[in-house]
């Protein structure tokens, strides 16, 4: 099966890097699954997880903004945050999430959710 | 002991206490410079992807967007100065101040209006000093800057520029941060971040990477050319900025490495002449111990001669 070669960079380190048969992100235009040949695109990344589907099982991680690029059968995702799913304290994401909760605040609410998800796999 | 051994004594203890905190602060600037230079690597793959993608844009795209735009006759312009928080590196601060002063006075002489931004407790103490009117000021994360510290910088210059001077902001944005060129040198420079200049990003992209002739490939742009651009451009600046931080900080332990260094050498220089004199010293207090007791009992034998006759 074609591959193509896939570099997640967040600003101050490099997250994952490898090959993959395709990836979903979300962009600010809606969910874009990339495959291999896939024509140049550079598009805006919402918050929102991003889907790295291997040979060995999928990689999930979470990204706080950011750009996905392709071109050349390379695909880099640039954020300026980036939490791979495992990196992910879920204690510390469900304290969030009450706490955004407590404090009625949709937009804190709606990310706390969004890692939690990220974290335990059911996004 | 006689009181002048016991000074040189005294200025030896002293002077080798002040190396071991000179040889310590040498060998914690040490382990910090590669730390510092880890970052700055780690944070490579981010802005070069970075500058690939406004590359891209440059040149699929010919928009005007208030970042990129030169403006005919600019009235204000920004300097954001990188010093330390912290002294003892030698001349790094002085270095980092003398350079922006140049870039200052350049500026002046081209009828521009210089509002000044520093980085550091360092030069904010230079120009308060001096009653230098400075716009705004960030401290205490010199020595290992974060993404979102150069975040906490870059966001209030961007809105500036974007403003322009008609509304208050400012038409240039220039940078003056310390280099690292290597463990021994570090030099100051003074950039101009903005208004970005597309086209030489654009060329950079290609000399770097040797496109082996082919052109750029043809992106599509989601949600559109100017979508992409109002968001890249800001987050370009941002990697620059945060780029500038780490390579000061860097800068900062190397030049605080070779002045504890060269410390700590005239430390060992001082103690070694001081111990040179204190054995003088000593030689000479002995030497006078046995000329006393050698006169005194030659005065002895004189005297008991004396008496027998």
């Amino acid at each position: 099966m074609a591959e193509l070669h896939v570099e997640l960079v967040a600003a101050d380190r490099k997250v994952w890097t490898g090959e993959a048969t395709i990836v979903v992100a979300r962009t600010v235009s809606g969910d874009v699954g990339i495959m291999p040949g896939h024509q140049p695109l550079l598009s805006v990344l919402e918050f929102g997880p991003v889907t790295i589907r291997t040979a060995d099982g999928p990689v999930v991680a979470l990204v706080h903004g950011g750009f996905i690029s392709f071109a050349d059968n390379k695909l880099s995702i640039l954020a300026e945050i980036a939490e791979l799913a495992e990196e992910i304290d879920v204690e510390r994401a469900e304290r969030e999430l009450e706490v955004a909760k407590a404090d009625a605040d949709a937009q804190a609410e709606l990310k706390a959710a969004a890692r939690l998800r990220v974290a335990t796999g059911t996004y | 002991m006689g009181a002048q051994l016991r000074v040189y004594k005294r200025r030896i203890r002293s002077v080798s206490a002040t190396k071991k905190i000179t040889k310590a602060m040498e060998m914690i600037a040490a382990a910090r410079i590669v730390k510092a230079q880890r970052a700055v690597a780690a944070s490579t793959p981010y802005s070069s992807a970075l500058t690939r993608a406004v590359a891209a844009v440059a040149t699929g795209s010919n928009d005007k967007h208030p970042l990129t735009t030169e403006k005919k006759n600019p009235a204000r312009a920004a300097v954001l100065l990188i010093t330390s928080d912290r002294g003892l590196a030698g001349g790094y601060s002085a270095n980092a101040i003398k350079a922006a002063e140049r870039l200052t006075e350049r500026l002046r002489s081209e009828g521009k209006e210089v509002v000044s931004y520093v980085v550091g407790r360092k030069g904010v103490a230079y120009y308060n000093f001096r009653g230098t009117a400075i716009a705004d000021s960030w401290t205490g994360f010199t020595d290992s800057p974060t993404y979102a510290d150069a975040k906490r910088v870059a966001d209030p210059l961007i809105e500036s520029v974007v403003a322009g001077s008609e509304e208050g902001g400012v038409d240039e944005l220039h940078i003056v941060y310390t280099e690292f060129v290597s463990m021994m040198t570090q030099s100051p420079v003074g950039d101009r971040l903005l208004p970005l200049s597309l086209e030489k990003t654009a060329e950079a992209v290609e000399e770097a990477e040797a496109h082996d002739g082919k052109p750029m490939p043809l992106y599509e742009f989601e949600p559109s050319a100017e979508g992409v651009l109002d968001a890249l451009l800001p987050r370009y600046v941002e990697s620059r900025v945060y780029n500038a931080l780490l390579q000061a900080a860097a800068s900062e332990h190397a030049a605080r490495r070779r002045a504890m260094k060269s410390a700590t050498d005239n430390a060992e220089e001082l103690i070694k002449s001081l111990t040179r004199l204190a054995n003088a010293a000593r030689q000479a207090d002995i030497t006078q111990e046995i000329s006393e007791i050698v006169g005194g009992a030659s005065a002895l034998a004189d005297a008991t001669a004396g008496s027998d006759r």
